[in-house]
């Protein structure tokens, strides 16, 4: 069905790896734009839809925090307490801005680096419409008090269901754009949208699908919950944000990778070892205690990947780190590969016995979600937005400066929320330590930093607004003529 | 790695080892346990745990359904992790034959209040530790349960728990006021007249919480206080 691209014109019918007869840049630049048009529908829609999920989650998220520090906050209206709150938060945030996002961002790179059209894009736009009446229903499900219970799998079975058919279709039309691939395996950002695409629905209706079976009971039940969990951030979001970054940073930089064989052993380290960091969640909790020792010593040995992929993305900057400053991708892209490496340092710390004995019950572990799905995951999104939006609707990005206040809300209050937390999480942790320190002392301790992640979330809140209307300015093709990049220095004559 | 089946078989061949050690081997060793029975002579005197039915499994769905698992745990460390047992959460960590029929379990990964793993044992309700001593309960009953879901901050300043208001029904006294009504003062006390009553779901609530009890020693792990005697 998704057959090959078929070349835009009869003289250009020639296979990639010979000479075509026209010129190879207008030959290139002819296909590009062929596959781009092919893709704008579906990624624009998930793009859309990713973004409307976020301002959700970007409320639900400043309740949430508002109510730690304010416990009587909206908490005479059932559905808006904390214990509900909470995981529709979670699950907006990660199966509503960070899957959507993501899937948009998997489309447009694997038709890019496979140099394939996309037939009948309907398909995909319609996976996505089912993925999100799954989710809708479920959040809707989990603030009407009817979630399953069991945390990281809240989700009701039967909307689970429907976002897994959804998903389906998507994960169906990535495989055919793959088998039909017009270019050798080379590229690192494929690798890891193969590893993301595969993954993903084996992980999400194992944990799903395998809690009902009726033998497995108790605490096996909160295993699978914490090892999908980390499957979801770990092989789905991480894969696909890497992926991203892979292309984006040599991209715009102009440049290829600084080494293949470092990336081809972070990703296999990757691969074997990060499915097998999801007990971390159970530390110190009634499971067998090799299992966490298993998940302990595959979180450092995955130092390993992030060791090797930092190194090759910042190897590839080098000499050229003064774009940061220039382009709103290599800002964002950039931020996204520090924060990878602080999270994957700072997992490593946690992970330990000593560490993690003072940090496991507190916000720290939402301090290191909130730097994966948002520092990390995020800001590589954001930052492959500002590169493919321009590519799909034939203008550029309207303002710089709006481009500059996404950045520093996103980047400032992303920051300061993740420090907030983390700090916070330390504190009461110290706290809950000391057995003499009663629990409204812990209290006390921790609404100081609470108090600072509400301020985080409104500034998150105004630059996710900033954004989504820039968006869609730029749906409306309201923005600067096509061609010019918008950099932040207008003035400034460097190449996108 | 040019060669798509070597990334292929990666794929494959990680998910399946990754299954295969988090959930496949660990179902082997959890699925197969079962209740202790603890036996005197031949004849089974005491069975743990048990499958509480009834308004005790109302109140865990109530619990369930509320996010309580969001601020508490239900689950006890070890002295090597944690102060758990020196806060007299437990006098035994738990160990996974304790949720054998909890579906879902629900242990929680965060303490953003007590962890309640034992709640309902005799020791935590009768010897109230771990309080603001100004105001230290003499116990925490059910009458007590129930008034600190009402409103928090009348029993424990400076809680951080959202009052359950709406688990309550504000109504007019019709002759003789309720039992069940609750013993409120100040700002939080109805206008005269009026009582304050709990909702199924808040008593069901609160008879879970108070059978949450897992001091039953366990063959497997070393309790630190000498065996209670049997309820």
């Amino acid at each position: 069905m998704t057959a090959a691209a078929p070349a835009p014109s009869p003289t250009i019918t020639a296979p990639a790896p010979s000479k075509p007869t026209v010129s190879p840049y207008e030959y290139d630049a002819r296909e590009r734009s062929a596959i781009d048009a092919s893709t704008r529908g579906p990624v624009l829609f998930f793009f859309g839809n990713a973004i409307l999920w976020l301002l959700l989650a970007s409320v639900l998220g400043f309740i949430a925090s508002v109510q730690l520090h304010s416990p009587g906050f909206l908490a005479d209206i059932p559905f808006l307490t904390y214990g509900r709150i909470w995981p529709a938060y979670t699950n907006t945030m990660i199966y509503g801005w960070a899957s959507l996002s993501g899937m948009g961002v998997a489309i447009w790179l694997l038709a890019r680096l496979c140099r394939v059209s996309i037939k009948l894009p309907g398909v995909l736009v319609a996976g996505a419409i089912f993925w999100q009446i799954g989710l809708t229903v479920g959040i809707i499900g989990i603030l009407a008090g009817k979630t399953t219970g069991l945390e990281g799998l809240e989700i009701p079975r039967g909307s689970a269901a429907l976002m897994l058919f959804g998903y389906l279709l998507f994960g169906l039309w990535g495989a055919l754009i793959f088998g039909f691939r017009k270019q050798t395996l080379t590229f690192v950002s494929v690798w890891y949208l193969m590893a993301a695409i595969f993954w993903f629905p084996w992980t999400f209706a194992t944990a799903h699908f395998g809690v009902a079976l009726p033998n497995v009971h108790g605490v096996m039940q909160s295993l699978v919950a914490s090892w999908a969990t980390q499957n979801v951030l770990n092989l789905w979001l991480t894969s696909i944000g890497l992926a991203a970054a892979y292309y984006l940073i040599p991209k715009v930089i102009n440049r290829p990778i600084h080494s293949y064989n470092l990336a081809s052993i972070g990703f296999w380290t990757f691969l074997l070892v990060s499915g097998l960091t999801g007990a971390l969640r159970l530390s110190g909790g009634p499971i067998p205690a090799w299992v966490v020792s298993l998940s302990i010593s595959s979180t450092i040995l995955l130092l390993v990947q992030i060791a090797t992929v930092s190194a090759n993305l910042v190897l590839t900057m080098r000499g050229q780190l003064h774009m940061v400053y220039h382009s709103p991708t290599i800002r964002f892209t950039f931020f996204g590969v520090i924060a990878f490496m602080i999270s994957g340092v700072v997992a490593v710390l946690a992970s330990l016995r000593s560490v993690d004995r003072v940090l496991h019950f507190t916000l720290f572990q939402s301090a290191q979600m909130h730097l994966v799905v948002y520092a990390f995951f995020s800001m590589v999104m954001f930052g492959a937005m500002y590169y493919i939006l321009p590519r799909l609707v034939g203008c550029e990005w309207l303002s710089s400066s709006m481009i500059r206040f996404h950045f520093l809300g996103a980047a400032y209050g992303g920051g300061l929320l993740i420090i907030t937390t983390a700090l916070g999480g330390i504190a009461t942790g110290s706290a809950l330590a000391d057995p003499e320190v009663i629990f409204s002392q812990i209290n006390e301790v921790g609404s100081f930093y609470y108090i600072g992640r509400s301020l985080a979330w409104v500034l998150i809140f105004i630059a996710h607004l900033m954004f989504g209307l820039h968006f869609l300015l730029m749906l409306l093709r309201i923005g600067q003529p096509g061609g010019e990049p918008t950099l932040f220095d207008i003035h400034d004559e460097e190449a996108h | 790695m040019n060669r798509p089946v070597y990334l292929f078989a990666g794929i494959i061949g990680s998910f399946a080892l990754s299954c295969y050690a988090l959930v496949l081997v660990p179902q082997q060793q959890i699925g197969s346990l079962q209740p202790q029975f603890g036996d005197d002579e031949g004849k089974i005197v005491d069975i743990y745990p048990i499958d509480n039915q009834g308004v005790v499994k109302a109140g865990r769905d109530v619990y369930a359904s509320e996010g309580c698992v969001y601020c508490h745990s239900q689950q006890v460390r070890d002295e090597q992790n944690g102060s758990d047992l020196a806060r007299s959460w437990g006098e035994r960590r738990t160990v996974a034959r304790d949720y054998l029929f909890e579906n879902p379990p629900l242990l929680g990964s965060m303490r953003l209040g007590p962890d309640l793993a034992n709640v309902g044992s005799s020791k935590w309700r009768d010897e109230p530790a771990d309080e603001d001593p100004n105001f230290k309960p003499a116990k925490r009953d059910a009458a007590w349960q129930l008034l600190h879901l009402y409103a928090p901050r009348t029993i424990m300043k400076d809680s951080g728990m959202p009052p359950y208001r709406y688990l309550f029904e504000r109504r007019k006294i019709s002759g003789q006021r309720s039992d069940e009504a609750l013993k409120l003062t100040g700002d939080d006390a109805p206008e005269p007249g009026y009582e304050i009553v709990p909702k199924p779901e808040a008593k069901a609530l609160v008879s879970y919480l108070l059978s949450l009890d897992r001091s039953h020693p366990l063959n497997e792990v070393k309790s630190a206080a000498p065996a209670p005697a049997a309820k």
